[in-house]
């Protein structure tokens, strides 16, 4: 009863993307990650909800080394992309993140020009021979941030000229255009109106045919809207993890329950 | 609701949702009168009563409307998810339950008066009370079921509708008795088995919202399909009358 005949909602594939087992995260003394274990499918939307504080945004971060820079930060445990550990020595982080692309909460192009913005990425891991592979790469990049028909016309313009909707296309064009086989998504829509967060929604839904999508969102709506499983994170812990129209219409646990009914978790 | 779990952040999702359950109930209690009053007409021949019952089926339908622009009304404006969402499609679907019970009720209230002009069957109207005296009971204890979220109780209701199909293929061999007895029994024997129809009706829409009852509980809908007593349209043993001759 839970698979819906109006919108294909299951997953297409099981197969694991990455592999997150007994993950701890300490800021200093603090235990922000309590054992975390989880299993990111390929293809697939996968949300992290939670309250404010909950770590899931840690936890995200965690998936692409982004805390790395933060000195305090100490991560434990295994986590495996494609069955390599991300944490191994010998894993250079830029070319980890050339792989795991990341979006953030609030739209950061670069001050530079549009092309520029996407060009970058593809640039610096030497991506294109030539600049008509680069173009191609751009064109291609742009597309898939369903920004191409807006902005084909004015690609020497600055990103930064946009508007904040276009602004976030803009930077997941710019996360897709290395290539990379997951996308990190920190709250992409928070800063966006109705329409451009259904545009964005949309853009996440077309990216899942080809990449893991990991998207943090502090809207249930959202989370249920765009995605095919849903891990909710409560004071640190990984609560429950399951099929997004599960966890919205039957949860397990108590606490899932009443977080997403509004009741005070 | 408020005792397995806590209450809204927002308050006024807390008095929406309590205020399409109290509907709900207010709704039901009108039903359950409808269906006493139907067969205590028949049986006492009072055609006032059975009047009564007729006209109050169209606050029944008045009922069903409301609820049913109140639960849409939370739907818009609340999201609700989970239980909260169980809440509302439960009662949505119990208001279309109740609504047809209200009106097999007047149905059968309505054959009243053209039965007070017709040659009476002995024991029939009395039979015909206990069975809807039954599914009143049924009723009350599918609703009690409901707010209580008592899966058990939802469970012995839908066995206990077993006994009111028995009782109307009882009926139905005795009525087919008395019209092989006596065809001037036939006209009084086919209103008389319209209404123990009416009746075993209203058994299964009440099997229906001990069934939303359980939904509510546990998330999901009772698995096992129930058994068909009311067997007369499918075994030629009951319907020919051939052993009754």
């Amino acid at each position: 009863m839970y698979d819906s005949p109006l919108r294909k909602t299951e997953v297409d594939t099981n197969e694991s993307k990455i592999s997150a087992r007994d993950v701890q995260v300490y800021y200093g003394d603090t235990h922000a990650i309590k054992d975390v274990n989880v299993e990111i499918l390929d293809k697939t939307v996968t949300a992290f909800i939670g309250p404010s504080g909950c770590g899931k945004s840690t936890f995200l971060r965690t998936l692409n080394r982004m805390n790395d820079t933060i000195d305090i930060c100490r991560v434990e445990g295994l986590i495996e992309l494609d069955g390599e550990d991300i944490y191994d020595k010998r894993v250079d982080p830029v070319q980890l993140r050339a792989k795991v692309g990341m979006v953030f909460q609030k739209p950061n192009p670069f001050p530079k020009s549009i092309y520029d913005n996407v060009a970058y990425g593809p640039k610096i891991h030497g991506l294109a021979k030539n600049k008509a592979e680069l173009d191609e790469i751009v064109e291609k990049a742009l597309r898939r941030g369903a920004i191409w028909d807006e902005v084909k016309d004015r690609l020497d313009a600055p990103g930064t000229g946009l508007s904040g909707g276009q602004q976030q296309r803009l930077c997941i064009a710019r996360a897709v255009a290395t290539e990379p086989e997951v996308l990190l998504m920190d709250e992409p829509c928070s800063a966006l109106d109705p329409i451009a967060t259904s545009q964005v929604e949309e853009l996440i839904d077309e990216l899942r045919a080809n990449y893991s999508v990991v998207i943090v969102t502090h809207s249930m709506q959202q989370a249920a809207r765009v995605s095919q499983k849903t891990a909710f994170f409560h004071l640190g812990n990984l609560v429950e993890y399951g099929d997004t129209s599960q966890i919205f219409t039957n949860p397990v646990d108590p606490r899932t329950e009443s977080y997403i009914t509004g009741r005070i978790g | 609701m408020t005792d397995e779990l806590k209450k809204h952040i927002a308050s006024a999702f807390d008095r929406d949702l309590e205020a399409i359950q109290a509907q709900i109930l207010k709704m039901g209690g009108l039903v359950e009168v409808a269906i006493r009053d139907a067969a205590l007409s028949l049986e006492t021949r009072d055609e006032e009563l059975a009047e009564k019952v007729v006209a109050g089926d169209k606050v029944i339908d008045e009922m069903e409307e409301l609820l049913n622009d109140e639960a849409a009304k939370v739907i818009a404006l609340r999201g609700p998810t989970a239980r909260d969402l169980r809440v509302v499609l439960s009662v949505m679907r119990m208001a279309a339950n109740l609504e047809r019970i209200g009106d097999l009720s007047k149905n059968m209230a309505k054959r009243t008066s053209v039965m007070s002009q017709l040659a009476q069957i002995e024991g029939s109207a009395t039979a015909l009370r206990r069975m809807a005296r039954d599914v009143e009971h049924m009723l009350k204890d599918a609703l009690d079921a409901y707010i209580q979220r008592d899966e058990a109780l939802a469970y012995d209701v839908i066995e206990r509708d077993r006994d009111v199909d028995q009782m109307y293929n009882t009926l139905f061999r005795e009525f087919l008795t008395f019209m092989l007895e006596d065809p001037r029994n036939i006209t009084s024997c086919m209103h008389l088995h319209f209404m123990a129809k009416n009746v075993e009706r209203m058994g299964d829409h009440v099997t229906a919202i001990a069934e939303q009852a359980i939904f509510l509980a546990t998330g999901e809908m009772p698995k096992e399909d129930r058994v068909k007593e009311d067997r007369t349209s499918s075994d030629p043993a009951l319907s020919s009358g051939a052993d009754l001759g």
